[in-house]
């Protein structure tokens, strides 16, 4: 399949350069293809991409560069210091990829300009999420920085969120998923059904949270409203006295000893979880799958309280402008049509464009990672390992029942010096 | 004058990189310690709000308290092993050449970088580690021992074992350079071993133990990493404070801090130099 697959895009790049349309006709063929003007130099453009390590992949940097000739320049960083380069560096990049709760904090800034959406050939197609809010339309727009909240702005220079959507698009949607506690089976020795059984006094000792301030508190909320410590007004954008509950909350609990350790990146939660040491914890998704691969029992469990979802998306550095500008509409445009997406979506992420993601994948994969259903036969990741057998199901079932299952998204508050301060205060505490 | 000028130009080298590598950096430090900033960028201000919502905080003091303990613990432990070892080292090894041997032996583990020794005992120290393994099956203990990883215990611990050999070198250097005339010569008065160690090798020690106990206090109190990995982020210090501040962009904030770090710091080392008059007693 892969390598059809590759065939089939050599195939359509070949076309393509004969055609003079610059990745118009890539992936589906159901866009409305227009030519630029730039279309014959674009190939010797240069982007400058930065952002979280999640999404800025070199594998989809050569994959551009085969198929638009643009050369993409990714440099990884971790969340605070790309929320950091962004605002303060803005001609170092010409790409950032952030995510929207950094957007809420660096757009504002004036760093970044809106796109066009009329340039973006598959906008319609964008999973509503990113642009009403609502997966479906009876679906209700979760707590937190959702989104649709900070997608758009008034108009090409401004820097103020719309209400509503407008033709000014903050940010094309890159990866995005919904987050949980990961379990060690084999060691929690009952259901977990709930945020609130990580306090379980069970599990004294063998639970861990992370301690991303912006993250963790809203992990924190979730445990809090679930043990019923707390109804919050809005879990993404807490009062002094909300914040100050759940904090007071969280300290009784670390002098309990109810935590083994906080963690902070990535490595730092697959072993904790890979050693015994802690059997329920904040996770994400590809961690739980990194403990697996070791052969270690590891779930992503789907709670009843519903999911902290997060995204990403790709905005454009305000100094672009010209062939530069219309070069990275072009890869937008590119990144949307089906191949990114199905490699996105291969590693267990979402991405934006699902229709154009699924033709290239197969039914199996779509059916396992999309739909719920279980694999037909080996599910391999995009560099070639099996991730799962035939028979597996993906934890949390379909993309509707997970994405649809959303209770809040990262935030950043009004009131985030006060809580980084009393994060602060928790974790010296 | 012509020796005037010999002289400037000696140590201008090592002024201007002072200057350029020390003072400016410092300087930029304080003076950003009181600009004004929001959630992603700073303003040039003269604001005191930075000094103000730190120094006014019970956290930052508790921080303090903890990081000084920190230091203390680590100091007196540290101080403990290298006296014991420089003393073995400088009058129990005769030969020459085994002193040297033996001292290689004990720079060993600084072949590896520092993180990899404090992580590996990550894996020995674990509810299911090496050692808790090792106790379980020998029946010493039925439940692991979990104080060992994530606490205070370990971080005390990556600190000794990390910076123990920054104390035996000054002492082992002060002891080898003391005038075995002098212990001979108390032993013929009639000195105790204990007096001679006491009265003579401790006081000739003093300028090693001053240099080992800076390097170990000055160390422990800025480390920020250490703490971090070995308490398992459960624990704070005054640099985690900073590391905090500044990756949520709060430069000014931990600006303050540092300064005041600095201070504390510097007046820390002029109380141990205040006991030991390192220049007189080399």
């Amino acid at each position: 399949m892969v390598e059809t697959k590759a065939g089939q895009s050599k195939g359509i790049a070949r076309r393509k350069l004969l055609g003079g349309v610059a990745g118009a006709a890539l992936g589906s063929g159901a866009v409305t293809g227009f030519p630029t003007i730039w279309a014959q130099n674009i190939r010797n453009v240069v982007l400058r991409q930065f952002g979280t390590g999640v999404s800025n992949q070199n594998a989809i940097a050569e994959k551009c560069k085969e198929d638009l000739g643009i050369t993409l320049q990714m440099t990884a960083l971790d969340s605070d210091a790309v929320t950091q380069r962004a605002v303060t560096q803005p001609n170092s990049y010409d790409i950032a990829d952030i995510e929207y709760w950094i957007c809420k904090k660096v757009f504002p800034a004036g760093v970044l300009q809106p796109m066009d959406t009329s340039k973006i050939r598959l906008f319609d197609k964008i999973v509503p999420i990113f642009t009403t809010g609502k997966l479906t339309p009876t679906s209700t727009i979760a707590q937190g920085t959702a989104p649709n909240t900070v997608g758009f702005v008034d108009g090409p220079g401004s820097t103020r969120f719309a209400a509503a959507p407008t033709q000014w698009f903050t940010m094309i949607p890159t990866i995005y998923n919904a987050d949980t506690l990961g379990i060690r089976p084999d060691l929690v020795g009952r259901p977990i059904r709930n945020w609130k059984d990580i306090m379980d006094p069970a599990f004294r000792g063998k639970t861990s949270i992370l301690n991303i301030p912006s993250i963790g508190i809203m992990d924190a909320a979730m445990i809090c409203e679930s043990g019923g410590v707390i109804r919050y007004g809005d879990k993404g954008n807490m009062t002094r006295a909300e914040i100050d509950k759940t904090i007071d909350f969280l300290i009784q609990a670390k002098r309990a000893g109810q935590f083994r350790a906080f963690w902070k990146t990535f490595d730092e939660s697959v072993n904790l979880m890979a050693s015994g040491e802690v059997v329920i914890q904040s996770m994400w998704s590809p961690a739980v799958t990194a403990v697996r691969s070791r052969g270690i029992p590891c779930v992503y469990q789907p709670l009843e309280e519903g999911y902290r979802a997060w995204g990403g998306g790709l905005a454009l550095a305000k100094h672009l402008r010209g062939l530069q500008l219309d070069a990275a509409y072009e890869y937008i445009n590119w990144y949307l049509s089906g191949w990114v997406g199905a490699y996105l979506n291969r590693q267990g992420y979402y991405s934006a464009v699902l229709e154009t993601a699924r033709q290239h994948m197969t039914a199996d994969e779509w059916g396992y990672w999309m739909e719920g259903k279980p694999a037909q036969g080996e599910i391999k990741n995009p560099q070639g390992q099996v991730m799962e057998r035939a028979g597996a199901v993906r934890d949390g079932g379909s993309f509707e029942q997970r994405m649809g299952a959303v209770a809040c998204w990262n935030a950043v508050m009004d009131e985030d010096r006060y809580m980084v301060q009393k994060w602060n205060q928790f974790i010296a505490s | 004058m012509r020796g005037r000028v010999a002289a400037l130009a000696l140590a201008s080298p090592l002024a201007l990189i002072l200057l350029a590598f020390l003072l400016v950096p410092i300087g930029t430090i304080v003076v950003v310690s009181f600009f004004d900033y929001d959630s992603v960028r700073m303003f040039p201000a003269f604001v005191w709000t930075n000094y103000e919502e730190l120094l006014l905080s019970p956290i930052t003091w508790k921080t303090y308290l903890l990081t000084l303990w920190f230091a203390a613990v680590t100091w007196a432990i540290c101080l403990a092993i290298g006296f014991i070892v420089a003393y073995f080292l400088a009058f129990h090894v005769h030969s020459a050449l085994m002193q040297t041997v033996l001292f290689l032996i004990c720079t060993i583990p600084f072949w590896t970088s520092n993180v990899i020794r404090m992580i590996s005992w990550i894996p020995f120290l674990g509810r299911n580690g090496i050692l808790n393994s090792a106790l379980l099956s020998m029946g010493a203990i039925d439940q692991p021992l979990e104080f060992l990883l994530f606490s205070d215990f370990a971080v005390v611990l990556a600190y000794v074992h990390l910076y123990a050999l920054f104390m035996v070198v000054p002492i082992f250097n002060s002891m080898v350079r003391i005038d075995r005339s002098l212990v001979e010569a108390a032993r013929d008065a009639g000195a105790s071993e204990w007096q001679v160690l006491r009265n003579v090798i401790i006081p000739l020690a003093r300028p090693g133990i001053a240099i080992g106990s800076i390097l170990v206090v000055a160390v422990v109190m800025g480390d920020f990493v250490t703490v971090r990995l070995m308490s398992g982020g459960q624990s704070a210090s005054v640099g985690l404070m900073m590391v905090n501040a500044m990756s949520l962009l709060q430069y000014p904030a931990a600006a303050a801090n540092a300064v005041v770090l600095l201070v504390v710091v510097l007046l820390m080392i002029a109380a141990m130099l205040r006991v030991v008059d390192i220049r007189k007693e080399l």
